[in-house]
């Protein structure tokens, strides 16, 4: 993965627009971060292989980036993405990294399902 | 002074879950020509380390971890590796029975005399507790006198309250080199832990020390079940 360049990320997001696509979606703290650090209060949410269209996506805000996916009924988002690539099964993968490289957020967009 | 076993059946969610406190026991085992079997439920798919600059992705790091856990079962001279399928961080939301039966199948075909595993609710990731409530489940079930002997490993802040101090301690140090190789293996996840500790290693620090040579496990008590 590369750190984002805004124009280009915003192309393959118009690229998958209006065609049904698997979402994976999540946040996360880590399993063990109200272990190391007592009293945190640990929340994320996971979605995987879930299939939407949207009508308009957005690459929104300066580095850690926004990305909002309009749907003819509702929204997706995340929030602080910093990475993304486009793999060889042509599947677009964005993330949010923290400095020391570990991920807080994923947004991935792929017109076949993700393995399970 | 470590028993000698008929066979040894290791169950844990995560690749890298054994490195840390077993793979000095799983070697030693190894080297008594002690057939070990090593259950891992997931390939840790759910990982959070992927560096800066980034070295692997979301859907990168299930065959990353893959090959480490393979690595890692050269490492401690372990022939038979079984990888179960499950996705990391999903381990609790799967039928219990289902849970239950995947252990118990396990232990059907390989007969262990004795079972290694985590301690239920004191292993701090939700997939170890569920790992261990299955084991624990399915082990109950058999007749007393058919049981494997379980050793189970816990972590959480308050495992000494409930548990006291562990019954089984090996010495494993003339496995050391195995165990670090082990460690070394599953380098996406422990390339940070192992350059402090293989410092902590050369300054002869003894709590370094104490976690190369000793492995330290509950045996799991009837009389104290967790449910
Ligand atoms: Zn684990």
């Amino acid at each position: 993965m590369e750190l984002v360049q805004p124009a280009h990320l915003q192309e393959l997001i118009d690229s998958f627009a209006n065609k049904d696509v698997y979402i994976h979606l999540e946040t996360t703290n880590g399993s063990y971060a109200s272990h190391f650090k007592e009293g945190f209060f640990n929340a994320g949410a996971f979605i995987r292989n879930v299939v939407v269209k949207y009508e308009l996506g957005k690459v929104a805000g300066e580095s850690p980036h926004r990305i909002g996916l309009k749907l003819p009924y509702g929204w997706v988002y995340a929030q602080g993405i910093t990475h993304y690539t486009l793999d060889e099964h042509g599947r677009l993968l964005m993330a949010g990294l923290d400095p020391d490289g570990k991920l807080a957020v994923s947004l991935e967009i792929s017109e076949t399902p993700f393995t399970y | 002074m470590i028993k000698q076993e008929r066979h040894v059946l290791v169950i844990f969610p995560h690749p890298d879950d054994e490195a840390f406190g077993v793979s000095g026991t799983i070697s030693t085992y190894r080297e008594m020509g002690i057939p070990v079997t090593y259950a891992c439920l997931t390939l840790g798919e759910m990982g959070r380390n992927f560096g800066n600059p980034p070295f692997a992705n979301r859907e990168t790091l299930p065959q990353i971890r893959k090959k480490e856990l393979l690595k890692a079962a050269e490492a401690m001279g372990l022939d038979d590796l079984r990888m179960m399928g499950l996705r990391d961080k999903t381990v609790e939301f799967e039928d219990d029975e289902k849970m239950v039966k995947l252990v118990a199948d396990l232990i059907d075909e390989t007969q262990p005399s004795l079972v290694i595993s985590f301690y239920p609710n004191l292993s701090v990731h939700p997939d170890h507790d569920a790992t261990a409530r299955a084991v624990v489940r399915a082990i109950r079930r058999m007749p007393e006198s058919e049981r494997p002997t379980l050793y189970t490993i816990a972590f959480a802040h308050n495992t000494k309250e409930v548990l006291g101090d562990p019954d089984i301690i090996h010495h494993v140090e003339g496995a050391a080199k195995k165990k670090l190789a082990t460690m070394n293996a599953h380098a996406s996840q422990t390339v940070w832990m192992m350059q402090d500790m293989e410092k902590r290693l050369a300054e002869q620090d003894p709590e370094a020390l104490k976690w190369l040579h000793y492995e330290r496990f509950y045996t799991y008590r009837w009389d104290q079940d967790f449910e």
